[in-house]
Order: structure tokens, then sequence, then C-alpha cells
């Protein structure tokens, strides 16, 4: 049996990699929602080490939700990119001030 | 001695993976990196023994975020090369970042669980139920103790269906479409007419079919 702490490891190195992601890429949004994709694959491998290694099933059902939470976090995030691109021509999110009241 | 094989080899190519999502030029490119990353942490989920999450990993997250990732990336006619220009000056700050997170992160988790106190300290686990598989244990503690969590997961889902349909919907002018209601208005008093032209005359339809009703006087 793998140790926990190999796995919390694997995930502690993919939430770096998203947050990397996020803060070199910080002018392609379509990155940046794989980023946020990365982290939430890295906090779903904490759910479910932790879940298996403390037997507790609830960590599991967990990860259910956080999965569901990022299927409808990156539809609604690409119809928003489907828009802004559609009305700007372009997705550089430096250009995103524009929508402020 | 195969498991650890079998960790180093998923563990080892979902980094590798993770890094190309993060660095890779094409975004096609950082798609298809998603997805190899996605079924290797499918394959993490699978040695740690729980079939069904990486079963939904697989089917959720391949089948539909990422070819919607897909679909997006290669629909919209976006200039990637554009984008790109300022990555170099962001890339010292998001990897000192980085660096301070991972170590962190792993000293924390780490501590955690080398320490003996982490099983000691849990509270009310619900534990797994021996002889049933996975899904089946999943089932029992989803459909009891969380099933108002589960009704509000899907309408998470309904929300985030309506929002992308609504946010993305729009009417064209100029396109031609059925209205259903004005078809089965249409009475034999609006729709034809009788006429009698003289020899070779022919019928005048330039005005429309109503024009020539009422000029006819033809009830």
């Amino acid at each position: 049996m793998i140790g926990l702490g190999h796995y919390l490891v694997v995930a502690a190195i993919l939430f770096t990699l998203g947050v990397l992601g996020i803060i070199i890429n910080r002018r392609n949004i379509i990155v940046i929602l794989m980023s946020v994709e990365l982290i939430l694959l890295a906090v779903n491998i904490n759910f479910v080490a932790f879940s298996v290694h403390l037997g507790d099933m609830v960590g599991q059902i967990f990860a259910m939700f956080v999965l569901t939470v990022a299927a409808a976090e990156a539809a609604i995030g690409l119809a928003i990119l489907v828009i802004y691109f559609r009305n700007r021509g372009t997705i550089s999110v430096d250009d995103a001030a524009v929508m402020r009241g | 001695m195969i498991q650890a094989l079998v960790f180093y080899l998923f563990a080892g190519i979902v980094v590798a993976s993770g890094l190309m999502v993060v660095v890779a030029k094409n975004p096609v490119h950082s798609v298809l990196w998603l997805i190899l990353a996605f079924f290797n942490a499918a394959g993490l989920f699978l040695l740690m023994g729980a079939e069904f999450l990486a079963m939904i990993l697989v089917i959720v997250y391949v089948g539909a975020v990422a070819v919607l990732f897909l679909f997006v990336v290669m629909m919209l006619d976006i200039d990637f090369s554009s984008l790109r220009t300022q990555v170099s000056r962001y890339r010292p700050l998001g990897i000192v970042l980085g660096l301070i997170l991972a170590v962190e992160l792993v000293l924390i988790g780490g501590a955690w669980a080398l320490g003996d106190l982490a099983v000691a300290a849990r509270m009310a686990p619900v534990e797994a139920k021996a002889g049933l598989t996975n899904t089946q244990q999943l089932g029992t503690v989803l459909y009891t103790d969380y099933v108002f969590i589960f009704q509000a997961a899907g309408m998470v889902l309904l929300t985030a269906m309506i929002g992308a349909i609504v946010l993305t919907l729009r009417h064209r002018p100029g396109v031609k479409r059925q209205s259903i209601a004005q078809q089965n208005a249409r009475t034999p008093a609006t729709a034809i007419s009788v006429e009698r032209p003289t020899v070779g005359a022919g019928v005048d339809t330039s005005g429309g079919v109503q024009s020539l009703t009422n000029k006819a006087g033809v009830q």
C-alpha cells in the first residue's frame, strides 16, 4: 500500500502547477481555466487519499461534489469566454476591465 | 513492489502532463495534456481503491469537460501568439511563488501524515461497510446522509446548463424560422384567391396574395 504522504506530495505538486499556470499565463483565460481544473484535480486527489487512508467514505462523496462544481464552472466559464470573444474579438484578460460598471 | 512501480508511473505522468498544460505554447496541446493528466489521475484513484470516482473522472472530465475545452479552443478563431507576449515577464514571479507554495504544502502534508495523530484525530467517520464494492458503499452514504446535498448538486448543474444556454443563445436577424401559431391561424380567406385573368395577361402577384385577394374582392 502506498502511503498517504506520497499522494499528498503528488497533489501538492499538481496544485502548485495550477497556481503557476494562472500566474504565467495571465493573459490567456483558456489556460487559466485549465489551471483551475488542475487545482481542483489536486484537491480531489487529496480528498480521495485522505478518505481511503482514514477509512472515511465522506471524502469520496465530497470529491464527487467538487467534480460536479468543477464541471459547472467549466461550462459557465467557457460560455462567458465565448460571448466575450464574440463581442470583442479577443480573449485577452487585460481588456476585461472595460466590463467594470 | 509492483504497486509502487504503478504509483510512480501514474504520479510521474500526471505531474509531467500538468507541467505541460501550463507551459505548452498551443492551447490545443494544453487540452490534450490535460486529458492525459486526467487519465493518470484516474489511475491513481484506481490504485487507491476509489474505482467509482476513477470512472467518473474519465467520463465527466475527459469525456465532457476536456472535450468542451477542445471545442471552444478550436471553434474560436483566437490569435494565441499575441497572448503570450508577456509570459516571460511573469515567469520568475510565478516560479518563486510556486516553489514557496510547493514547499509549504509538502511540509504541511508530510508533517501531518507522518505524525501518528491522523487516524486518532478523525471525528465521526463514516466507515466503509465490509462486503460491498466501492460504488455500493458510495451509494449507501450518498443517498442517505447526503441526499439533500446531492439534490443541491443537481440544482448547481441545472443552473450551469441554463446559464450557459442563456449566455450563448443569440437570435440572428434575417433567418427564416417556422411560426406554428401563424401557420395555424391561416384560413382560406387569407391564404387563397380565385382569379379570372384575361387570356394572355396572367395574374400579377408582385404585391402578394393578400393584396390580390383584396383587389379582386373574392371571399
